[in-house]
C-alpha cells in the first residue's frame, strides 16, 4: 500500500481536504474521490488535453500531476468555470457556433479557452489555434471551435 | 506503479538534501515525465517520493556578475515569458517557445527536462550551445555542498545523467552574451505541437560582419544524447560564411551525428533534415 497524503487546497472556491495515495493522480482524485466527472480521462499521457484544469492560474493536464502536489494551491474545474459569467459566455458562444460535437473535449478546450480570456491574450485566430494545440478533438470541430473562443474573446474584451 | 512508503514536500534545499541523503528517493518536480514514466513502468518510483516544488532556492531566474542563474523550478512557460530569455538567451527561448503544449508548458520545468536527459530534450540543445553549467547539491557530512560541472559532461546517455543518487539539481548557469552573440534553435517534429523532435540543431556564435568566432553547435535527437559537435564548431570557426564554409559545416555535421532509425525517422531521413536545415540556419545567419 501506498503511503496516504492528507491534502488541503481550494477546489472552485471551497476549501476542500482529502486524504489521497502518493501515487494517485489529479485528475483521478477529481473523478473519483470528489464525483467531479466534468475533467475527463483520456489518453492519460498529457497529449489530448481532455483532463485540463486550472492550477494557482493556470492551466495544466491533471492527468500528469500528482494529486499529493495540490496542497495548497487553488484549482478550478470545468464545475466551477460554469458557475461563472465567462464560463456561461462560453458555453453560450460555442452552443451558438455549434463548437460541441460528441463533447467529450469541450470541458478541457473551455478550460483552455478562459485561460486566454484571463490572460488579455490575442483573439486573433491563429494565436487562439495555438493556444488550443495540446487539446485535440476527435470530431474535427476545430473551425467552430476556433469561432466561438473568438467570439468570448472579442466580447471579454469589449467588456461584453 | 510502485508503493511509496514515504511522501515528503521540503521546504528548503537543505531538507531536501538531507531526505535524499537517506536514500531510494524518487525527486518529483512538474510530474510531466514523472507520471506516464512511472505509470507505464519505465521509471518505478523508490520507496520515497519528494516533492521538490516548494524549495525557494530552486526558483527564480537572475542575472549577475555577467551570469544568468536560473531555478531549476522555473516553468517552461516562466522561461518564455522572461525577457532576459527571449533577449539574451534566443535558442533557449525558442525551444521554449515550441515546447509541448501550453498545459505541459505551465507545469513542465527546466531542471526536470535535463534531468530527464531525453535524447531529444528540447532545452538540452540551446543549453549545450550556450555552455550551460549546472549545480548539484547535497549534504555528503551532514553540511551542504555543491558542485559544479558542464552540461555536456552532465547528460550521459538516454535517462542516464552524472547526477549521484544523493544529489539535486541545484541551478543552471549560462554566461551572460556579449552584444555581437547570436544563437538560435530548429527543432523538427511531425507537427508543431507536443512532438518529440525527429531532429533538433542548436547554433550560437559571436559574429562580426560574415565572420563567426566562439562557434557552437548541438544536435539533438541524432545521438543517445544531445551532443555538441567540435569538428563542425571548427568548420566555422573564424570564417567568413559564404556557400563553401556552410557546405563545409553541413558535410562535417553529418559525419558527426550518428541517428537511429525509429518509429519518427530513418536514419537516412534523420542525416537529409540535419543537412538541410542546417544549412537553411547557416545561410539565415549569412543574410540576415
Amino acid at each position: 500500500m501506498s503511503a496516504t497524503i492528507d491534502i488541503r487546497f481550494r477546489l472552485n472556491g471551497v476549501d476542500t481536504e482529502v486524504s489521497v495515495p502518493a501515487t494517485m493522480s489529479a485528475l483521478e482524485m477529481l473523478r473519483d474521490r470528489l464525483d467531479l466527472t466534468g475533467t475527463k480521462y483520456a489518453c492519460g499521457e498529457g497529449e489530448c488535453g481532455a483532463c485540463t484544469i486550472s492550477v494557482d492560474g493556470v492551466t495544466v493536464n491533471s492527468c500528469l500531476m500528482f494529486a499529493a502536489d495540490c496542497d495548497g494551491r487553488e484549482l478550478m474545474t470545468i464545475e466551477g468555470l460554469a458557475a461563472s459569467s465567462v464560463g456561461e459566455a462560453l458555453r453560450a458562444s460555442f452552443t451558438r457556433n455549434g463548437a460541441v460535437q460528441c463533447g467529450f473535449c469541450t470541458p478541457g478546450i473551455m478550460m483552455q479557452a478562459h485561460s486566454v480570456l484571463q490572460k488579455h491574450g490575442s483573439c486573433e485566430p491563429a494565436d487562439l489555434k495555438r493556444t488550443i494545440e495540446g487539446n485535440l478533438c476527435r470530431c474535427t470541430g476545430y473551425v467552430k471551435i476556433i469561432d466561438s473562443m473568438a467570439e468570448a474573446c472579442v466580447a471579454a474584451d469589449e467588456g461584453a | 506503479m510502485s508503493d511509496i512508503n514515504n511522501y515528503v514536500a521540503p521546504r528548503s534545499l537543505d531538507e531536501a538534501a538531507e531526505a535524499l541523503r537517506a536514500g531510494n528517493v524518487t525527486l518529483l518536480a512538474g510530474g510531466t515525465d514523472l507520471m506516464p514514466q512511472s505509470r507505464s513502468g519505465r521509471t518505478p518510483l523508490r520507496p520515497t517520493l519528494v516533492n521538490i516544488r516548494r524549495i525557494p532556492e530552486l526558483r527564480g531566474l537572475s542575472e549577475s556578475g555577467g551570469t544568468i542563474r536560473i531555478g531549476p523550478l522555473a516553468t517552461i512557460t516562466e522561461l518564455r515569458d522572461s525577457a532576459l530569455v527571449r533577449e539574451r538567451l534566443q535558442a533557449l527561448w525558442q525551444a521554449c517557445d515550441s515546447f509541448a503544449s501550453d498545459q505541459v508548458r505551465n507545469a513542465a520545468t527546466i531542471g526536470g527536462n535535463i534531468c530527464n536527459a531525453s535524447p531529444a530534450g528540447d532545452t538540452l540543445v540551446p543549453l549545450l550551445v550556450l555552455d550551460a553549467q549546472v549545480e548539484l547539491a547535497s549534504k555528503p557530512n551532514g553540511a551542504l555542498a555543491k558542485r559544479a560541472l558542464p552540461l555536456a559532461d552532465f547528460v550521459l546517455g538516454p535517462g542516464q545523467t552524472a547526477r549521484a543518487s544523493t544529489e539535486l539539481l541545484s541551478g543552471i548557469v549560462v554566461a551572460s552574451s556579449p552584444e555581437d552573440f547570436i544563437s538560435s534553435f530548429f527543432k523538427f517534429g511531425t507537427r508543431p505541437a507536443l512532438d518529440i523532435s525527429m531532429i533538433s540543431i542548436g547554433f550560437a556564435a559571436r559574429r562580426a560582419g560574415k565572420t563567426l568566432r566562439d562557434v557552437r553547435v548541438a544536435f539533438g535527437a541524432v545521438a543517445p544524447r544531445p551532443i555538441r559537435a567540435p569538428a563542425t564548431e571548427a568548420a566555422l570557426e573564424g570564417k567568413a560564411l559564404d556557400d563553401n564554409v556552410i557546405g563545409a559545416a553541413a558535410k562535417a555535421a553529418d559525419a558527426e551525428i550518428h541517428p537511429i532509425s525509429d518509429v519518427r525517422a530513418s536514419d537516412w531521413y534523420r542525416r537529409e533534415m540535419v543537412r538541410n536545415m542546417f544549412t537553411r540556419m547557416l545561410t539565415h545567419v549569412r543574410d540576415h
